[in-house]
Formats: C-alpha cells, structure tokens, sequence
C-alpha cells in the first residue's frame, strides 16, 4: 500500500491571529466550501444564510455546536478570488477567550474543514496568483520552516505514554491488515476461515483503547478541565496545601516532613470564572530516595506541559539549591509565584525573588495556613487572562487538535470495519478501513509509512511458491 | 572487445526496434512494435527457448492474473496464448470481494513457448534473430536538445559475432541472462536458467554508458519424475468446473476443456532437520551469493529459518505439461547442494522415492536499479533505450509480458514523436507496477501483490477490458471491431444500472413471497431494485424473478452490473480518491529543472529528488524522504518557474 495524506476536503482552517492576544481571535476558513462549512455552525441575528451574502460583509451571530451556543461572533465573508487565498473565505471574529476559540476551531473542523497545515494559508495565495511572484523564495522558506517547527514541536509535546500507546496500537493493526492481506495474496497458504469473528473481537478492543487515548489526549483535558496548571516547590513549601485550600478538602497528605508527596495529586477547581486543572508534584529537590526521584523526574516533566506555572516559595527559610533550579527551569513558563507562610518571619521578599527572573512575574504573599492572599491571587489570575498576558501554549494545541483529529478519524475507519464484519462483507474490505485506520495514526506521530506492510507481512507470514 | 571488432564483412542493418531477449517481456515487445508497423529484429541465444517458463508452470495467480487481463485488453499476446495451452485453471479468492478474484491457470510449458514461437514466427514485420547482443550502440545528443535528461541516443547494436543492427530503439528484455550464474551447493556453473547460455558481455558495454547495474538472485524447485511419486498420500487439486478464459477475446466455450490435476503435500520436522544440519553447505548463508532475492518466494531453507515455529510447510506438486514426467515441486525451490536437497524432499509423503530430473538452484544475474528509468519505461541517461522485466529488477512472467508491452508501445510512440503511453496507479495494476518501480527503492525482485494497488476496488480482474481498452485502441494494438463492443458493452452496464436505481418495487405479496422466498427481510415501502440488489442474500440475478422489464444481457454484462451496485459506496468512495490523486499525477515536472535552484527543499528531499527525477509532482510525493512541506515548496516553485 502507498500511503496518501487522505484528504477528505480541501477546505482548510486554523487560528489566523496566533493565540496569545487579549483571548481575541480570528480563525480563517478558506476553500471552496467554506462559506458552507460557516453556514452549518453559525446562526446571524438577522437569520440570513451565510450562503445568500455578499462579499466583504460582516454579520454579528452565535456560533453552535449541535445545540450549545460556543461564542458571540462577527464573521466576515469573502468570495473567491477576492480573499488572501484567493479562495473562498470566512473569517470568525471570537472575543470570548482562548478555550472558545480553541472550542470554535474544533467545531469547525468537524463540520467539514480541515486543519490547515503549517504555511498552507501563504502557499494557496501564492499558488492562485496572490502573492507577486518575487515572493516565491520567501514563500518557500515560510513553508518549509514552518512545518519544521511544528515537526519538532508535535514530537515534543507528544508525551511518552501516548508515542508508546500509538505505536503499540498502530503494530496491532498493521498486523491484522498483513494477515488478511497475505492470505489474499497466496490463498493456498494462508487461510482467512473464522478470522471474521477473531477480527471482531480485536477491532472492539482497539477501539476501546482509541476511545481512551482520545480522553487521554491533551485536549480533551484542557476542553474538559481548563488550563492545565502544575504546583512546584521545593518539599514543604506548602504546595499540598495550597491544593487542599482551593480545592476545599484534604486530598493530600500534609506533614511537617518534607518530602511528603509523592505521588501527583490532581484537582480541578474554579477561581475567578476560570477553570484550572491543578497539578500537585512532589516537591523538586534532589532526591536520594528512590520512589521519591520518580516522583521528582514527573514533576518536571508536568511542568514542561503546563500552561501555568504556581511557584511556591517557603518566604520563612532562605532561598536554596533547590529553588535556584525550580527558577531555571520555569524561565520560559507562564508563573506566578506565591510566597507562602506570609504569618511567619520573612526570610525571602519579593524583591529578592524578582532579581532572579528574567521577565516580570506576579508575586503574591499568601498564607494557605491562615488562608490569606487568595483574593489578590484570584485577581491576578484574572489580570493574566484578561489582559491576555497568559494564554494556552498556541503549539500544544494545534498539535493536540492534530491528534484528536486524526485519533477520531482512526475511529471512525474501524467502526467501519466493524461494520463490514457484522454486514457479512467479504475480508477484502475490512482491509480497505483498516489500513485507514493505520494511516491517521501514522499521522500522529510523523511517520514515514512506505513499505510497512510489504514488511510486515514478509517479516510475519510464510508465504510463496 | 577486440573480437566485436567490425569490418566490411560483417552483416549491417537497418531496423527500427531491436528487441534483446525473447522472454516474456520480449515477446510481448517485439509483437507490440512489428505490429504497429515497425521493422522490428528479436534477439534470443536460443530459438527454442522462446518464451520459456524455467520456473513454475502456471501463469497468473493474485494480482498476476489482473496483469494478464490488463495485458489483454491493451493488446497483448500471453491471456491468449495461455487460454490455447493450459491444463488446469482456478479462480482464485472467489469467496473474497470481486477485487481480489483472481485466475491462475496450469500451463503446458512446452506448447505455450510452441504457440508464443508460432505467433512471433507469423508476425508481419518481425524477424527472429539468434544470437548474442553484446554491445548497445550511441550517438552524442548535441546540447541544443536540452530539456531532456538524456546526453546520448540509440543508434543499434552489435552481435557476439559483429553484426550491426542499426535501430531508433533498443529494448533489453534480457530477464536472469546477464552474467547468469546458477547455483546448487557446492556446484555452481555460469549459465542462465535451465543450463541455456550467459549473456556475459552486454553489462559492460551498458556500464560503459553509465548504466548502473547491481545483481538480484531468484530460485526454482526441483522436478521430479511422475512415475516415482505416490499422490496417493497427497490431497489432489482439481481445476475449476467451469473455467473463465484470461482473455477477452477467447470465447468461453473453448476452454471448458478437461483438466489435470496438481497435488498438495507438506514438509515435516524430519525435512526441516536435515535442511538445519546442511545450512552451512547453502551458498545463502554461507555468504557465497552476493545477489538479493524475494521475499515472497522463499528457498526452503529460508523458510525453515525465518519461520521456525511452522511445523510444516506446503508443497504442490504441479504437472509441467501433458507430454512430460516431470512435476515442478512448489514451495521447495533450494540452493542446497543436490545430494540434501534429494535427501529433504524424500523426506515429504508422497515424495519417499522420487527420483530428481531436474535439481533445484538459485540463479544470479545483472539488472538494474530502475529509478533510472522513466515511467515510460525508457532510460533518462540514453534516448531510445527501453527496457523490461526482471532486467528492470521484477520477477514473474506476468510482470515481465505487460512491461514488455508497455515498453514496446513506448519504443514506437518515441519513434513517431509522440507522446508515451503512461498508465497511472489509478486506472491499472500496471500503473501501480511500473510507478512502484521508477519511485522507489526497490531492494529485491519487485513482485506484484493486491496490496500494491491503494485502488483495488476499481482495478478489477473482471474489468479490465472497460478500464484499458481505449488506450489499447488509441495505440493502435485493439481493432475497431474490438473497441466497438466494449463500449457497447459498457452501455449496456451503464443503462441497466441506471434502471436498477430508479426501477422501484412495491411492497406487496409478490415482492414480499419473493424477498421470504429467498431468506431475506420484508420491505415496507416501496424499494428501489439496487437497494434489493445490495442485500448480501440478493442479487441482481435472483431479483430477476420480480423485474418482468428485464432484457436478458450477456454473461460479463450481468457481473459488472451486480458488483456496480453491490459495492457502490465503496467503489465511490475510491473514485473520490482517485479524482484526488490524479491532480497531483498532471502537475508535470520539467526534465531540466534543477533542485539546486529550490534551496527552501530540505537536503534529503533535494538529493532524492535528484536521484529519482521523478516526472510529475505524484511521483514526487511518493518518493520516501520526501515531506508534504517539500512537496508545498516545490509546488511553490514550479508556479514560479511556469510563470517566471
């Protein structure tokens, strides 16, 4: 089998502004369907068809999803060849924070667009005659870096756990499609009696799991549960109870011990509108125990992912080793940084811990003992999202749009295949959506495709004359 | 090669097409360009050899059966020699869907090279020529010419025995000749298959001209006397009833003929001992071939090796003909040396006192990489060198008669300026073969296999004739009279099917006795016959009981209307997929671009890229190390040079 990018449509979308403005947003659809891909998930006050307007107008309405209203919108219609593109294109106007445009994408998506690849937007203008020819070596470059980027960034935010799940799930499928197709190809070998039923079995299964990593994958998190938001520290700076305290109940274990949590305790609360899911991590230190260095490694590893960063700070004992390095490694992270045990004598001000950050962060003194703080805390984590200064990191979500994308496309290939089995469909068939299947979640991970089943099923199966 | 050297004594000709090697490939080419009116010379080291099956005896088989159809419907000789020459035919898959059905038939080896010879003999414009082609012959292309990749052009060739045959085309069709080499155990000789002699000089000269070769290994089993073997311990295989002849043109009735059997028994542990305890004396793992075989046609012992688990492996036991002993011993083809090799196959039931007329070995030869050839199957480096089968890295007959063709066909178009016949992956098994060879690397004997073809669904044994016959006639291979009633025939498809769709049936007693009648729900409104007709129970046959409108058709009519309405929404959904897939085929790429020009492609892509030369942005895209990014770049580029 050769293996082609399957692209069901031509019309492409993506977030056209980036998404770290003030929660404000335009996702650009573009493509000879577009218009009516708008037209499926948007209602405009005056109830007139997207379809039934002229260019270059604009129309206030709402946004849904099946039912649920997403986001009050202006949407802007322009008809081929007069758009960026040059072809037809619907610009949605979103104001209503980074998860609604992220949500607004998502419904897009489903109704007939596709994610647009990296520099797709510039090479279409530049294809239908947009963008002046001398442009072409720029184009090129843009394109090409681009997707580079989004390469190197897809693979870094996959997490471990999900490479390991995709590929595992990706061997058992192109193991089945080898199987039939082997038997196929020398009959008198290799036979297909009873294999039906076997596959049955084997597609429920695999379906099972594709349900789950689906859950599993990043965005079904942050749609579900908001920003994803990692407590560090170094151990007893009072992260467990920072959780305690928002959460309102005692989930983790709280001792004067340092080094108490161990494990990653998990909490989703609501402050100020936004839900935040909040991760709780053993403190970082450098471990001598061994249960508790892995603990320390996920830690970091969380960290990485997150969206927002809480710094607990111990403001009763001096700075160590052990922040210096919690500081090093959230340079680059959103943070705000809580200055606990604000009831005891002060070893630590704010000021000192400014000079150790290269950017401007949100320093709070809190108590989560005495319960103090928690309104300026709030207010800051209002001011981060409303001035825009935090928003979602704009690669994880594209990468994790990719995945779910490509996760229900691969669920969608072997419902079919179910489907083939129960209808009595001969074994040919089920091959044709299973290798579908295998395809999309080759996507996901990046790769290369060319000659996996002619080896698989050499390397597998017995066959010839 | 002082002794090449010509002189005024020497024959000198002047043809159009020279055609090296009278195989599969051969034949099929040298027939295609004499019979669109070329002066076309066939050069073969033997006569007798014509068209010689030296491995197993039956043509067809998955997806090689679909290239013989497809061989057919564009004019090719092998679906009917072979519907005048088989003992034993099946339809392979007919449980399956219509896509993977497939026809295998036995042949009789010696009357298929006797009939293929009789045609080749009897072909206007064609001339047999015994001997050995030792040179290819060249001219300089002076560089005003560019825009092509090809620095050089075909003017002849030269004999072991110095003849010059001067021609516009060469096609090399010199299969496992060239600088043959046969192997069992220890005894190795330096023959081509069946101890026919070497094409030992022609390598040289195409490195000479910057063609790069490197050496593929294949192998055939051992034959044994029929008198010495006890099928009473075998399971027999009979043909099928009622046979389906490969080729269009064969009319049914000829063929319903009566069949001879082949033999199924199995190795055992006992076999696999003694192929374990003489590996070392296997030339394969005892590092003494240097050639890379298939995969897909094992030696015994690799099978033994690689599939440790199995307990035991198949062995057919296959008539060669009908006025022959020997049977051909499937599965068991072997390097090991000959005394193992008697010792392994007495070891099967059925086999305990064969006696050996032929051993097995493996053989050796030169061929070529064929990312140097365009899809036409023409060499970039040398206008009007064209080349076919395993020399192009294939294996199998079937593989080797439709390149053969497509070669032939290919030669002539050049020669009278136009421009190639070029089947894409979308329209033809054929496509999928050749667009496999030009784009990629191809590490081992290419062999066809159903899971090849992304488009399967549409590329169908049984229709082959609907999807190739225009260009068949359009080359000039298939007659008008031909051509007539294959359109007329897909009318006819096309009408009937258009009346299933829209002829509806009431949901009354008659309809209802019926559908109970034949185990099938009830229907509660009124129904359209093709929804009937896709119920798995029905089919456009048995609906005739209730279709009182319906004119009797032909046989091969019936069978596309039922799967055309069985399969619609898969088969739909594939001619979607293939509108996608031929946009990116017709997006050409000059010959004389230069991928150092387009710096934004990465370095892998760009060196891949000049490796290949791929002709248009499809074959671009399937060449590995090539991104979708690389792809939108170079789309990029070529927008500017068009327009630049």
């Amino acid at each position: 089998m050769i293996y082609y990018k399957i692209m069901k449509t031509d019309t492409i979308a993506a977030i056209a502004t980036g998404m770290t403005e003030a929660g404000i947003g335009i996702i650009r659809i573009s493509g000879e369907d577009s218009i009516q891909v708008a037209d499926k998930i948007f209602k405009s006050k005056s109830n007139k068809k997207l379809s039934h307007q002229k260019s270059h107008t604009m129309h206030f309405g709402m946004i849904f999803d099946d039912e649920n209203t997403i986001d009050e919108v202006l949407v802007s219609v322009m008809i081929a060849p007069h758009s960026y593109t040059g072809e037809n294109t619907v610009e949605i106007n979103c104001h209503g924070g980074m998860f609604v445009i992220n949500k607004v994408l998502e419904t897009v998506l489903r109704n007939g667009a596709r994610l647009a690849e990296p520099g797709e937007f510039t090479k279409r203008a530049f294809l239908n005659g947009k963008i002046d020819l001398s442009k072409a070596e720029a184009v090129m470059d843009l394109i090409q870096s681009k997707n580079d980027f989004a390469v190197k960034n897809s693979m870094n935010h996959l997490k471990g756990d999900v490479l390991e799940e995709v590929r595992s799930l990706r061997s058992d499928i192109i193991y089945e499609i080898a199987f039939i197709e082997s038997a196929l190809d020398d009959p008198e070998h290799i036979s297909l009696e009873g294999y039906p039923e076997q596959l049955l079995e084997k597609t429920d299964k695999l379906l099972e799991k594709l349900n789950a990593l689906k859950e599993r994958s990043g965005n079904g998190r942050i749609r579900k549960d908001g920003v994803s938001t990692v407590i560090v520290g170094k151990p007893n700076a009072g992260k467990s109870s920072l959780l305690n305290l928002l959460a309102g109940e005692e989930r983790a274990i709280v001792t004067d011990y340092a080094g108490t949590t161990r494990d990653i305790l998990e909490e989703t609360v609501k402050i100020a509108d936004l839900v935040l899911k909040i991760t709780d991590t053993a403190g970082i230190r450098n471990a001598d125990d061994a249960v508790e260095k892995i603990g320390v490694e996920r830690a970091k590893a969380y960290a990485m992912d997150a969206d927002l960063i809480l710094y607990m700070v111990d403001s009763s004992v001096p700075l160590n080793e052990n922040d210096m390095e919690i500081m090093k490694m959230i340079q680059d992270k959103k943070v705000i940084v809580l200055l606990n045990k604000s009831d005891l004598q002060q070893e630590v001000s704010g000021e000192d811990l400014r000079t150790h950050f290269e950017k401007d962060v949100f320093i709070i003194p809190i108590s989560a003992k005495q319960q103090t703080g928690m309104e300026e805390f709030s207010e800051a984590l209002k001011k981060m999202f409303l001035s825009g200064q935090i928003s979602l990191n704009e690669d994880i979500v594209i990468t994790n749009l990719r995945q779910i994308r490509e996760i229900e496309e691969c669920i969608e290939s072997l419902s079919l295949v179910r489907k083939s089995i129960l209808d009595g469909m001969p074994e040919d068939f089920f091959s044709i959506d299973l290798q579908n299947a295998y395809l999309h979640l080759g996507y996901i991970i990046g790769e290369e495709v060319n000659d996996d089943l002619v080896n698989e099923i050499f390397s597998k199966f017995c066959m010839g004359k | 090669m002082e002794n090449l050297i010509t002189n005024k004594n020497t024959i000198r000709e002047q043809v159009d097409v020279c055609v090296i090697g009278a195989g599969h490939a051969g034949c099929e080419a040298a027939l295609a360009a004499a019979r669109l009116g070329l002066e076309t010379v066939i050069f073969t080291v033997s006569v007798d050899s014509i068209a010689l099956m030296p491995c197993n005896p039956n043509i067809g088989g998955s997806s090689k059966g679909h290239l013989v159809r497809e061989l057919d419907a564009l004019g090719g000789e092998m679906g009917k020699v072979i519907d005048k020459t088989f003992i034993q035919s099946k339809m392979l898959n007919k449980s399956k869907g219509p896509a993977v059905h497939s026809l295998r038939a036995q042949a009789d080896k010696a009357d298929y090279t006797r009939e293929m010879r009789r045609v080749l003999e009897n072909q206007d414009n064609l001339t047999i020529r015994q001997c050995e082609v030792c040179e290819i012959l060249t001219e300089e292309i002076p560089c005003e010419d560019a825009g092509t990749a090809a620095s050089q052009r075909i003017v002849g060739v030269r004999t072991y025995t110095g003849a010059v045959y001067e021609c516009k085309a060469v096609i090399i069709c010199s299969g496992t000749y060239l600088k043959a080499r046969c192997l069992c155990g220890e005894a190795i000789t330096y023959t081509g298959p069946n101890g026919l002699q070497a094409a030992n000089y022609l390598s040289k000269s195409l490195e000479d001209h910057g063609v790069e070769l490197r050496r593929f290994k294949t192998g055939t089993p051992a034959r044994m006397d029929k008198r010495s073997i006890d099928f009473s311990k075998m399971e027999e295989q009979k043909g099928d009833d009622t046979v389906v002849p490969f080729s269009f043109s064969t009319n049914p009735e000829d063929v319903q003929i009566d069949q001879v059997s082949c033999y199924l028994t199995y190795t055992n542990e006992k076999t696999h001992e003694i192929i374990r305890a003489n590996l070392d004396r296997s030339p394969i793992y005892a590092g003494v071939i240097e050639g890379t075989g298939p995969r897909y046609c094992p030696s015994i012992e690799d099978k033994v090796v690689k599939f440790a688990e199995k307990e035991r492996h198949q062995v057919f036991i296959e008539p060669e003909g009908l006025h022959t002993n020997e049977m051909y011993v499937g599965g068991m083809s072997s390097s090991l040396p000959e005394d193992v090799q008697l010792a392994m196959y007495r070891t099967v039931p059925g086999l305990e006192n064969c006696r050996m007329v032929r051993n097995a070995y493996a053989i050796e030869y030169d061929c070529i990489a064929p990312k140097q050839l365009s899809a036409s199957l023409e060499i970039k480096k040398i206008k009007g060198l064209f080349s076919a089968g395993q020399f192009n890295g294939s294996s199998g007959y079937e593989e080797a008669a439709v390149q053969g063709l497509i070669a032939g066909i290919n030669a002539v178009r050049m020669i009278q300026g136009k421009e190639a016949l070029v089947l894409d992956r979308g329209e033809s098994y054929i496509g999928v073969l050749i667009d496999d060879l030009v784009t990629k690397e191809n590490n081992e004997p290419y062999r066809m296999m159903t899971s090849r073809a992304e488009y399967r669904l549409l590329l169908r044994q049984d229709n082959a004739d609907l999807r190739l016959r225009k260009y068949g006639h359009e080359v000039g291979l298939v007659d008008e009279e031909t051509y007539r009633r294959t359109l007329e025939k897909e009318s006819l498809i096309e009408k009937e099917v258009e009346r299933m769709f829209s002829t509806t049936v009431g949901a009354n007693k008659t309809i209802q006795d019926f559908l109970e009648a034949h185990g099938s729900a009830s229907v509660k409104k009124s129904t359209a016959m093709a929804e009937l007709i896709c119920r798995p129970e029905l089919s456009y046959e048995l609906l005739k009981e209730i279709d009182p409108e319906r004119e009797e058709l032909p046989a091969d009519v019936v069978e596309q209307i039922n799967i055309n309405i069985k399969y619609d929404g898969y088969i739909k959904r594939q001619m979607q997929q293939v509108k996608q897939f031929k946009k990116m085929e017709t997006r050409k790429i000059p010959a004389s671009l230069n991928y150092d020009d387009v710096s934004s492609l990465r370095l892998e892509a760009r060196q891949k890229l000049k490796e290949f030369r791929p002709e248009n942005v499809g074959q671009a895209s399937r060449i590995s190390g090539v991104s979708p990014a690389d792809i939108s770049v170079l789309l990029v580029y070529l927008e500017q040079y068009r327009k630049g």
